[in-house]
């Protein structure tokens, strides 16, 4: 995985001494919150409902087991003893006082982290295949072009102050599981008819209150050219983007209002332009970027073969665990939603244990994804049983990756000051009352958002969940039909809100009319678009 | 009632005005009346409190209750999370908040 040079922790630390001096300003008086507001945001550091909460990144998801160990450090020291995985792969911290955020960030910087560009209208975190490396059905490891998007969307002088908040998701195979299509530039790397690598460039998707899919206004930029397009696109934005009105700020907007192709024209004549001043990164760093991936050393004598003896291993391996590129390898997910838990919420001490598990079965790597696990990319099939062993003594052996109990949760109004109904309770009613149903059921992704900023993205779920403020009460919005991967599908509300109760009865009857409807392998989303809305409404609001 | 709430500084704690100084507790919350701004700009500008802002709230038997569950939750804590709520001994804590 990357590793910082001297340039890069230079900016890191520079900018933590640089905080350090405007938090000592701030406590002592010299800096008002109006002035030291937008400095801390700058450093991921919000004031949410009972503290300061803190949003660590995490680029594309990839995480050595040092970073993950002193995440988990960081979770004891400074906060209440646990982290909150995001659906931007990033790690939340809801406990933190300002005057150790400083301290705090320097820990994080001598492991190469930091908080930089999580809040503010900026280039956010850019997010990636969590399979990235070890996919059996990628074209390339899409995490050097991330790396060189980072590297250029990081301090770029002038994308800081963009219209609005900016996010980049970066794949290289054919199954999305990045929920590519919903971001605001989805980049899939490509091969053309010559072989050639490049990348193809979906522009004006997102969830929030107006959700879109990104339309594919390029088929093909040439490698030596990507960073250049990627200029293109956001200089079209940052000038023609609204600022006048924050809800229709966002380039799927401008996209959706200009039309694709008036969009795409303007985004090609700005790319010629620039393709005069030479702005692309030459290639040797590129392929110094890559150096820094290059495949683990694998065992090339590994066995293919798995001891299915243990049923419940078995059943863990048939859910959590996915082909690998290598022969006698897996890809393994570590569900962090027990029955009954915190979506996404990890303890110090388990933090610390997938850090030790990284190390000793997967090459020291692991990864966080948009669904709120975490991924082990390179573990050896023979290796599968004893790490399965240890993440069942710690609570992290659950079976579920994919199901009904695979929640993705938005921390809502436990913990969010935008929030306007609580997430965490729904989600743990849910996979509370379907424990039992959850084999029968099959892929479901089951979605909540605590408002309709949609950080739970539940337009994208098989089942979304909205909560809403019902004059003063939580009430909670059902969909059906959403996707995030290949085939991305935008949810449909069935009609009328429910109680927090009402809307866990509703995914019963919803489910029901699924196993009543199903045809052979159908998922819960093809009976859906077989079928339509029609018996799942008139069930549900029977 | 009008109560005032906002965050410690350093701490980031939600406080309540008590007519005093800033609480932990909602209990010693005060009815502010009218003086709601005076206070807010007074006390903000001593840096004694942060992002502070009025709430509507009532008192009854049970001591002060902010009108929107929004606030109940900053004065209790997480409803998920009753170990790091202000009162993790007391299970009907949350539905106080609810």
């Amino acid at each position: 995985m990357y590793k910082y040079d001297t340039y890069d922790q230079a900016m890191v630390d520079t900018r933590v001494e640089e905080f350090r001096d405007q938090v000592k300003r701030r406590l002592e008086g010299h800096l008002s919150e109006d002035h030291f507001k937008p400095l801390r945001l700058q450093n991921g550091l919000y004031l949410q409902l009972h503290a300061y909460m803190l949003r660590v990144a995490v680029p594309y998801g990839t995480l050595s087991s040092a970073q993950m160990r002193v995440l988990g450090d960081i979770a004891d020291k400074y906060d209440r003893g646990y982290g909150h995985f995001t659906t931007r792969q990033n790690i939340q911290y809801n406990w933190i006082q300002l005057d150790q955020t400083p301290d705090l960030l320097a820990e994080l910087a001598a492991v190469e982290m930091h908080a930089i560009q999580t809040s503010g209208n900026c280039i956010r975190n850019i997010s990636s295949d969590q399979y990235a490396g070890a996919a059996a059905d990628e074209i390339v490891d899409p995490r050097p072009y991330a790396e060189l998007l980072r590297q250029w969307s990081s301090f770029h002088p002038e994308f800081l102050v963009l219209p609005r908040k900016f996010k980049i998701a970066v794949i290289a195979s054919e199954t999305d599981r990045a929920a590519m299509k919903l971001h605001d530039i989805g980049i899939r790397m490509i091969r053309n008819s010559a072989g050639e690598l490049g990348a193809a460039f979906y522009v004006g998707g997102g969830m929030g209150r107006t959700p879109m899919i990104a339309p594919l206004i390029r088929e093909f930029v040439p490698l030596d050219q990507l960073i250049t397009y990627a200029e293109a696109c956001l200089r079209v934005y940052n000038r023609y983007g609204r600022r006048d009105n924050k809800y229709k700020a966002r380039i799927k907007i401008l996209v959706h209002e200009l039309g694709k192709d008036e969009y795409t024209r303007q985004v090609e004549e700005e790319f010629a332009h620039l393709l005069t001043q030479g702005i692309e990164p030459p290639v040797a760093e590129l392929e110094r970027i890559k150096a820094h991936f290059p495949d683990p050393a694998y065992d090339a004598s590994a066995a293919d073969t798995l001891d299915r003896s243990d049923p419940d291993f078995a059943l863990w391996v048939d859910r959590n665990c996915a082909p690998h590129k290598q022969p006698g390898y897996m890809i393994a997910t570590i569900s962090l939603k027990p029955v009954g838990g915190i979506p996404g919420d990890a303890s110090g001490d388990q933090m610390r244990l997938m850090a030790d598990l990284g190390l000793e079965y997967s090459f020291d790597e692991l990864r966080v994804t948009h669904a709120q696990n975490i991924v082990l990319p390179h573990v050896r099939k023979a290796d599968l049983y004893a790490l399965w062993q240890q993440l069942e003594a710690a609570g992290l052996g659950t079976a579920n990756l994919d199901r009904i109990g695979d929640i993705i949760a938005c921390p809502g109004l436990d913990y969010c000051s935008l929030a306007n109904a609580r997430s965490i309770p729904v989600a743990q009613k849910i996979s509370e009352r379907f424990a039992t149903k959850e084999a029968d059921l099959g892929e479901i992704k089951l979605k909540i958002s605590g408002c309709i900023n949609a950080c739970g993205h539940h337009h994208a779920g098989h089942i979304g969940i909205l909560g809403v403020d019902k004059k003063g009460t939580e009430n909670y919005q059902l969909l059906l039909g959403g996707c995030e991967g290949d085939d991305t599908s935008l949810g449909t509300i069935t009609g009328p809100g429910f109680s927090e109760d009402g809307i866990v009865d509703a995914i019963d009857k919803a489910t029901d009319v699924y196993l009543a409807h199903k045809q052979g392998d159908e998922r819960l989303l093809d009976t859906y678009r077989r079928i339509g809305m029609a018996p799942f409404k008139e069930a549900i609001y029977e | 009632m009008k109560i005032l709430t906002g965050n410690d500084l350093k701490s980031g704690a939600v406080t309540w005005w008590d007519g005093v100084q800033w609480s932990l507790h909602v209990a010693d919350a005060v009815d502010v009346g009218d003086h709601a701004d005076a206070i807010l700009a007074r006390e903000q500008a001593a840096q004694r409190v942060n992002a502070a802002y009025a709430i509507d709230a009532a008192k009854d038997a049970e001591g002060v209750r902010p009108a929107h569950i929004k606030d109940r939750i900053r004065a209790l804590g997480p409803t998920v999370r009753a170990d790091l709520t202000l009162k993790p001994a007391d299970p009907e804590a949350r539905d106080w908040v609810i």
